[in-house]
């Protein structure tokens, strides 16, 4: 028996925005170390009306969190539409699919498949890792239990199956760079509905990835949302530069984030007080923030480009400045069909 | 090759513990040309130990031989009067030679002086690298030799992954990014549609995940005529 989603794979939030053509914003949560549910409610209440869906981050950094689908059915409660997030580390085929019948019970219905950060970056560097199936593969396996509903082994499903709008990632920045779209057409050819990208700072290199992308014809296979997120200070901005794999930030922004402190860098260590040091991060988080929204606004201007996914990591109440700033707010609320010809993915 | 490397003088010790009479017990194939359990190694580590039981105060009797393989039975036949002769034996064998002879000779206590690492070849002089993982169902063939089960540290089917700079993998900069590799080698080569495809999950039954392996080839084996 086939769900009505009424012309929608899904149905989510998340894709009744895309497919009715309205620009999408997606937000990042991180859920806490520890059992602390208030704290996704309270991020929760900060992003609420400011995103069309929210990313959970899962074990992100190898770090041990509190669990992307316990998140989600949190954020479910609170009304505002989840994004799981699933990575290949830490769970075989048979974990990754058992969990997501249970995550699609509890009400979610977007998931973005991931590689995931090795283990020896986080907190327990001496475990075992999995990755007994990879991202390409995952996006598969969950479009074959939607589409054809069958396990990854084939197996029929007797009851109802897991119904997700399916996400991937995408690094345009990363090495091998000239194999990066080629590695975008392959999620979408497996399946992928939406992409989201990895940080953009550079335009210009990012355009010429949308070129690439475009020239494919990919844009049209899958919804591209790119990956944007506020720079904290000068620092952060020069430690993604050199330490973040993928990340190209330009000196240009880097001298934009110091000219933002420039009234507290004729100050020793010592001489900065308590409340020059408040003053320098206000100055350097409102820059921040604007020059997020400024690249917002370019990369709204890319062609194949559907949205952006912001990721304001332990920030989240940058979202609202930023999703306001860049005249995205507020969401849209989609509740007709989904108009034919944009039906794609 | 297997490749291989000495355990601490300190561990040693401590895996020798109490026992006065020891056998040290090199290895003459893989071990010998890794450099970490052949005959010099072996007189080496016997010399150690002697010396060092005896700045301890308890010296003990440490004899060395090396056999030309450890995992096959008629080399471990040719030193069965020597393992009988010592309270332990200290095999500088692979996990193979070790277990070896504790399967030949099991009224023998053995211990290993080595750990046992990978798979794998001299890339230069001093420098070992992985290469196989025995996974029981080579795709070397869709890859251009280069095996990201071994050697991409999410032993990606579809990769690379994110985490790809400058040539290295995410993990260390010192571990070259396999599918970095791949990528060069089928571009070089004017096979980069081999990547396009999408690979299917891999059955991992053919590797360790379906228990311990065994070959049988009835075609070589010695069988006897029953009644």
């Amino acid at each position: 028996m086939m769900a009505n989603t009424n012309g929608y794979l899904v149905g989510s939030n998340l894709e009744r925005v895309l497919k009715a053509g309205h620009f999408a914003v997606t937000a990042e949560l991180g859920p806490p170390q520890s059992a602390e549910g208030d704290v996704i409610r309270k991020k929760a209440g900060l992003l609420r009306g400011y995103c069309d869906a929210v990313n959970l981050t899962d074990n992100q950094t190898a770090i041990v969190r509190l669990s992307s689908i316990a998140a989600g059915a949190i954020l479910v409660q609170e009304g505002l539409e989840p994004i799981i997030q699933m990575t290949c580390r830490d769970r075989n085929r048979l974990a990754i699919q058992s969990d997501l019948l249970g995550a699609a019970a509890l009400g979610i219905r977007n998931l973005l498949c991931l590689t995931g950060d090795h283990q020896t970056f986080g907190n327990h560097p001496s475990a075992k890792n999995v990755f007994d199936i990879d991202s390409l593969q995952m996006v598969q396996m969950v479009t074959a239990m939607r589409d054809e509903r069958t396990f990854q082994c084939g197996d029929s499903f007797k009851g109802p199956e897991p119904r997700f709008f399916v996400g991937a990632a995408a690094a345009p920045f990363a090495d091998p760079v000239d194999f990066r779209p080629l590695r975008l057409a392959k999620k979408a050819k497996a399946g992928a509905n939406f992409i989201q990208t990895q940080l953009v700072y550079d335009i210009p290199a990012f355009e010429k990835f949308m070129a690439k992308v475009r020239a494919l014809g990919v844009h049209k296979q899958t919804y591209i949302l790119a990956g944007v997120g506020p720079l904290k200070s000068p620092a952060m901005a020069k430690y993604m530069k050199s330490n973040v794999p993928g990340i190209l930030v330009p000196d240009e922004l880097i001298e934009r984030m110091e000219l933002a402190g420039a009234p507290w860098a004729g100050k020793s260590k010592e001489e900065l007080t308590k409340d020059d040091k408040k003053a320098r991060s206000a100055a350097w988080q409102a820059e921040g923030i604007q020059i997020c929204i400024e690249l917002i606004n370019k990369l709204h201007q890319i062609e194949g480009v559907s949205g952006v996914h912001i990721m304001a990591i332990e920030w989240e109440d940058a979202v609202r400045p930023i999703v306001e700033g860049a005249g995205l707010s507020p969401r849209p609320v989609v509740t007709e069909s989904p108009p034919l010809a944009a039906a794609l993915g | 090759m297997i490749i291989a490397e000495q355990k601490s003088l300190e561990e040693l010790k401590s895996l020798v513990g109490t026992a006065e009479k020891v056998l040290v017990v090199g290895c003459g194939t893989c071990v010998t040309v890794c450099f970490a359990g052949g005959a010099r190694e072996a007189a080496i580590t016997s010399a150690s130990l002697r010396m060092s039981s005896k700045l301890d105060g308890s010296p003990k009797q440490v004899s060395d031989v090396t056999v030309q393989r450890q995992c096959e039975w008629e080399y471990l036949d040719q030193i069965a009067e020597q393992v009988g002769q010592v309270d332990i034996v200290l095999s500088l064998g692979c996990g193979i030679g070790v277990q070896a002879i504790a399967e030949h000779f099991p009224q023998v206590w053995v211990v290993p002086g080595l750990n046992t690492k990978f798979l794998g070849l001299p890339t230069e002089q001093g420098v070992w690298a992985e290469r196989c993982a025995a996974c029981g169902d080579c795709i070397l063939g869709l890859t251009g030799g280069i095996c990201p089960i071994a050697r991409c540290s999410k032993s990606l089917l579809n990769g690379p992954c994110g985490g790809s700079e400058a040539g290295h993998c995410e993990v260390s900069p010192d571990i070259p990014c396999a599918w970095q590799l791949i990528y060069d080698r089928l571009t070089s080569l004017g096979r980069l549609n081999v990547l396009l495809d999408l690979q299917p999950p891999k059955n991992w039954r053919t590797s360790r995940d379906g228990g311990p392996r065994q070959i049988v080839r009835e075609d070589l084996r010695l069988h006897i005529e029953e009644d």
